[in-house]
């Protein structure tokens, strides 16, 4: 018997499914960094937030470091610093509280979020 | 092993590959991304041939239902046919089988539906000019209840196509259309799902399509239809609706004028601000967005806000600039 991964342990694909929109919500909410998703086409940039939360949650994803820096360079450009990121961290967070998700599996997901930080913001 | 056929060329796929590394191992520069079945860049539409289930997961029902998938994700089960998800697959002749005004500046447009033409109530299809140019109009008929295929066709400053059928066409002349695309349409299966319809200008000819096709599914949960113009003389099938919504008690219709003096039948509002103001908590609910792509994109937004599913917004921008 293996030890069940932190994607199983938070509920796998459904958790995801059920984390997108309230995540999604609480971003464009954000006075601190809606300004990034304007005249973003909303479906896109919802398969975006979930395959960020796939990311997080540990789940099956192939993306490398490479793709995260080509996928966020455009957004460095216009200003996008650890300030936005820590937002981000937040709004993460606070989903997962939402949602019941025990502390110590909110906290195993911010750090696999957290361990993105430097290849989102091209450092 | 399973062959896959894109763009007119036949690809032999290997032992447990997906569509989307056998199109790229033979050279094929098809769009993708994540390459996990999340980011939904390289969804394309299979026209023979049945997606593996786990290539259509997360996919809104609409697509779902006319087969869109990922092929990131996709092993054929066997041969297949696949597009991109805009590809134009056939199109066809037909006869105009009448032509009226709605108001000064949109005309609807009536066109034989050509023998197995399918399409649902709400989508599209591109319609050609002599001269072969394209333009895209929402279907306003109901396949169950309407014998025609109806287009709104909103009259734009030189337009190429809306001036051509406005000047030239007559009844039982020969036009070309393309195939019904797109996933503005009624999903059934959730009869009592409150539904609402927020559409300015001619992008009333979708919703009232899809209103009527609710209906005649047996829909039970209220239908709130707000069709908003700048002026009365925008509004239109002002009686139709009235009527509809006298037969229909669980059907509501608010005409919305947004300038000047507002008549006692309508509502001086911008239709989706008095959708949103009378309707707050929208978690739930399904909502259907057309018109204007400003107002389209503002009102997606503010309806997700207000509580709807995301998988629950429908949208048709249209592109009133190009001429």
């Amino acid at each position: 018997m293996t030890n069940p991964s932190l994607f199983e342990k938070i509920g796998g694909e459904a958790a995801v499914n059920a984390a997108v929109d309230i995540f999604y919500r609480k971003v464009l909410a954000d006075k601190r960094i809606n300004q990034f998703f304007e005249g973003v086409d909303m479906e896109k940039q919802a398969a975006k937030q979930k395959s960020f939360l796939t990311v997080a949650f540990g789940g099956p994803n192939k993306y490398t470091g490479k793709d995260l820096r080509d996928a966020h360079a455009h957004l460095v450009k216009r200003g996008l610093n650890d300030s936005h990121f820590d937002a981000v961290m937040e709004n993460l967070g606070a989903t997962l509280t939402e949602l019941k998700v025990p502390a110590d599996l909110i906290a195993q997901a911010a750090a696999v979020a957290e361990s993105t930080r430097n290849d989102v913001l091209g450092r | 092993m399973p062959r896959i056929l894109f763009d007119n060329q036949e690809y032999e796929s290997g032992p447990g590959e997906t569509i989307l590394d056998c199109l790229t191992r033979h050279g094929v520069p098809a769009p993708h991304s994540c390459r996990s079945g999340l980011c939904h860049t390289c969804m394309m539409r299979a026209l023979k041939g049945t997606p593996s289930g786990e290539s259509q997961r997360g996919l809104k029902d609409a697509l779902v239902l006319q087969n869109y998938f990922l092929p990131c994700v996709c092993v054929p089960p066997g041969d297949m046919s696949v597009v991109l998800p805009d590809a134009e697959t056939f199109r066809t002749d037909t006869v105009v089988t009448r032509l009226d005004r709605l108001n000064p500046e949109i005309i609807r447009l009536r066109l034989a539906r050509p023998e197995n033409y399918q399409y649902r109530a709400g989508q599209y299809l591109t319609l050609f000019n002599a001269d072969g140019v394209g333009r895209s109009y929402s279907l306003a008929s109901v396949p169950a209840l309407d014998g025609d295929l109806e287009l709104h066709i909103h009259r734009v400053p030189g337009g190429v196509v809306s001036g051509w059928v406005d000047d030239r066409l007559q009844a039982g002349a020969t036009v070309s259309i393309g195939e019904a695309l797109g996933d503005c349409f009624y999903v059934p299966g959730r009869p009592d799902q409150p539904l609402l319809l927020i559409g300015t200008g001619s992008g009333l000819a979708p919703l009232y399509g899809i209103a009527r096709d609710a209906l005649q599914q047996g829909h039970t949960g209220p239908i709130k239809l707000y069709h908003g113009s700048s002026t009365p003389d925008g509004l239109y099938l002002v009686q139709e609706l009235q009527d509809l919504a006298l037969k229909n008690p669980g059907f509501d219709y608010r005409p919305c004028v947004s300038r000047g003096n507002a008549p006692a039948w309508t509502v001086r509002a911008r239709a989706d601000d008095r959708a949103l103001e009378e309707n707050p908590n929208l978690a739930g609910w399904r909502i259907y967005v057309c018109g204007n792509p400003d107002m389209v994109n503002h009102t997606k937004r503010r309806a997700f806000l207000a509580g709807a599913s995301l998988s629950d917004i429908s949208a048709d921008p249209f592109l009133p600039s190009l001429p």
